[in-house]
């Protein structure tokens, strides 16, 4: 690597994230790759609600900051009216996976032409760690004090593959943070994602793993080893639609 | 030779995790906001991989570009 700088698009103040939350790598990895991309005067972030939400103290660029889980649904609105911009949602699991799954549904089934980031950390972080859709089988949070049962609340839902079944969407995939792989095999998957909106190909998802050590209660370096023993074998990343790979 | 600013530093310790040389380590100071942030114990053998740069969640490592490159 040659050169490595703190991206133009990241506010000149600490992050609003706890230390070693990996919102706060994702963020970064997308300001990196809008620059290499040439779009840092053209891109638009569309902020959910959650810790998701905190971008706006993270992010120096141009952001619009929405109604809890509605991102899809106004990222269309901007988008058709601004077909030129590069537009995309950055929405947490509670934001997307749970109230705001139909719009998310929707808009990719729409096949709106721009991106969706989805950091997927399985817990409401921000008010507190209660359950939320993607939590996993038997994972403590303050709504499932004895870990999460599936015969009161249900499967872990798996949003890449979910998305990855409907007829529009162009490139769905999805990412785990905690390597130094996991994040240039990142930074490459919305490299291209970014591309396909330019080039004005249709819907494009990324979901990135993401941790929550304040709510998960265990240092930064501990829920990188709970990602792998636990999340990673069950959010399994990889590629799961790419219709440029087929011709 | 990487360059580390102190004042967006959490302490995570995901640099001094995935350094593969092992010459970072969490130093004795602390910045503004309190907390420790890591220090180059042996400059000589930095590799200017990049990748305690990559993994730092607040854009807080930088690898300046190397001279006459």
């Amino acid at each position: 690597m040659a050169e490595y700088k703190r991206s133009q698009l990241l506010a000149d103040s600490p992050s609003g994230y706890c230390p070693g939350c990996l919102h706060g790598l994702a963020t970064k990895l997308i300001a990196e790759v809008i620059d290499e991309l040439g779009q840092a005067d053209n891109s638009l972030n569309v902020i959910s609600v959650g810790c998701s939400a905190l971008n706006i103290l993270y992010w120096g660029g141009d952001f619009l900051s929405v109604a809890h889980g509605r991102a899809p649904a106004a990222a269309t609105g901007i988008k058709r009216v601004n077909p030129e911009r590069l537009v995309f949602a950055y929405q947490g699991d509670g934001d997307l996976a749970a109230i705001g799954l139909a719009e998310i549904m929707s808009a990719a089934n729409r096949g709106e032409n721009f991106t969706v980031i989805f950091a997927n950390n399985q817990t409401y972080g921000m008010t507190g760690g209660q359950m939320a859709p993607t939590t996993l089988i038997g994972q403590k949070t303050t709504t499932t004090v004895y870990g999460r049962d599936p015969a009161t609340t249900g499967y872990p839902l798996k949003m890449c593959e979910l998305i990855s079944t409907l007829e529009a969407p162009r490139f769905v995939a999805r990412y785990a943070l905690n390597s130094p792989k996991g994040v240039s095999d990142a930074r490459k998957g919305i490299k291209k994602a970014f591309q396909m909106q330019l080039d004005g190909k249709g819907f494009t998802f990324i979901e990135l793993l993401t941790n929550c050590p304040t709510n998960w209660k265990m240092t930064p370096l501990q829920t990188f080893d709970y990602m792998n023993s636990n999340t990673i074998p069950y959010f399994k990343p990889g590629v799961y639609k790419d219709t440029e790979a087929n011709g | 030779m990487i360059k580390i600013n102190a004042k967006y530093c959490k302490s995570c310790g995901y640099c001094i995790r995935f350094c593969p040389k092992k010459i970072l380590e969490m130093g004795t100071e602390r910045n503004r906001r309190g907390h420790f942030y890591p220090v180059v114990t042996d400059p000589d053998k930095c590799i200017s991989c990049g990748i305690c740069a990559s993994m730092c969640p607040d854009a807080a490592i930088e690898l300046p570009a190397k001279e006459g490159a």
